[in-house]
């Protein structure tokens, strides 16, 4: 299935929620947060929330700011 | 010294510190340890699918260190809200820095959408540090709608010009029950030291740190600072004068010609 993650085209080659995207892109255990379409998913419901075709995520991670 | 308490935490430092413009996250952290400083600031971006690079995060994460998400980059209340709920997923605090500049050229917030977010993020559970103009008038808003402190502006972000706002500053310090942390355009430790003499409850100090030619060194110049500054606010300041006539500090008898 063909999502969009920042805004790149990204092929979900397995599963079908967030948790399998995770897994897909290797993401660590803390740090990151996940939105798709605006609306943050907390990881609690990563296995549970469906991803469908066109969806676009949000992924976010530390980054050094004052 | 007092402790520093705020949203019910205790903090023995009154100097925060920004982790931007550091040569490395290693020089970043030995910065902030040397600092003694138990708040510092973290910011996001998205993520890059084949990014292999140190995450920061590690070097601030510290058993002393509460971190403080900012929302950098957004331009809205609304943009503000989904970034804290970001934040808040990402690093597992409700301890928000709200700063929202929509202008890149002199980075200073937007009032209007500073205090909307304020007041739906405090109903939202958030503890709203927010980052402001140093307006006494804002700042007593921002402070009804719940915010833990107020952050009101030395200078521009960045720009390590000191107290410009200084007279501004004693208003808010003068009519504030929250504490008033002085955020963005402190250049020196002279400057942070005034800022603490005047009666701040702390100081946020990045580019002055990061950018020094030794970044460690000059966290402790600013940490030895902040508390001088302090220390001489809660021992009480002499007055002074208002012209420049002297009044002698030693015994003015002529003991020679007599």
């Amino acid at each position: 299935m063909k999502i969009k993650v920042n805004n790149k085209e990204t092929e979900l080659t397995q599963g079908n929620n967030v948790a399998s995207l995770a897994q897909q892109l290797e993401l660590p255990e803390q740090g990151v947060a996940i939105a798709i379409n605006n609306r943050m998913i907390p990881r609690s419901q990563w296995a549970v929330q469906e991803i469908k075709e066109g969806d676009s995520l949000v992924i976010i991670k530390a980054a050094c700011g004052g | 010294m007092e402790k520093l308490i705020i949203a019910g935490r205790e903090f023995d430092s009154r100097l925060f510190l920004g982790t931007g413009k550091f040569n490395s996250n290693q020089q970043m952290e030995e910065a902030i340890l040397a600092s003694g400083t138990e708040m510092v600031t973290v910011a996001m971006k998205r993520i890059e699918l084949d990014d292999k690079e140190d995450d920061m995060l590690r070097h601030i994460v510290h058993p002393h260190i509460q971190l403080l998400p900012n929302t950098s980059g957004v331009r809205t209340a609304e943009e503000a809200v989904f970034a804290a709920q970001m934040a808040r997923e990402a690093f597992g605090t409700n301890w928000l820095k709200l700063e929202i500049h929509p202008d890149p050229r002199y980075l200073l917030p937007d009032s209007t959408e500073t205090l909307k977010a304020t007041e739906e993020l405090v109903k939202l559970g958030f503890v709203v540090l927010p980052y402001c103009q140093a307006d006494p008038t804002l700042c007593k808003r921002l402070e009804e709608a719940g915010a833990a402190t107020v952050m009101p502006l030395a200078a521009p972000i960045g720009t390590n010009k000191g107290l410009q706002t200084r007279d501004f500053l004693r208003i808010i310090i003068e009519q504030s029950n929250v504490p008033v942390v002085v955020d963005a355009g402190i250049g020196a430790p002279s400057h942070a030291a005034e800022a603490m003499e005047m009666g701040a409850a702390a100081c946020l100090v990045n580019t002055a740190i990061a950018v020094a030619g030794n970044p460690v060194e000059m966290a402790i110049a600013f940490k030895e600072a902040v508390i001088a500054g302090r220390r001489a606010y809660e021992a009480g300041l002499g007055i002074q004068a208002d012209n420049l006539v002297a009044s002698a500090s030693s015994p003015l008898t002529s003991f020679l010609n007599e």
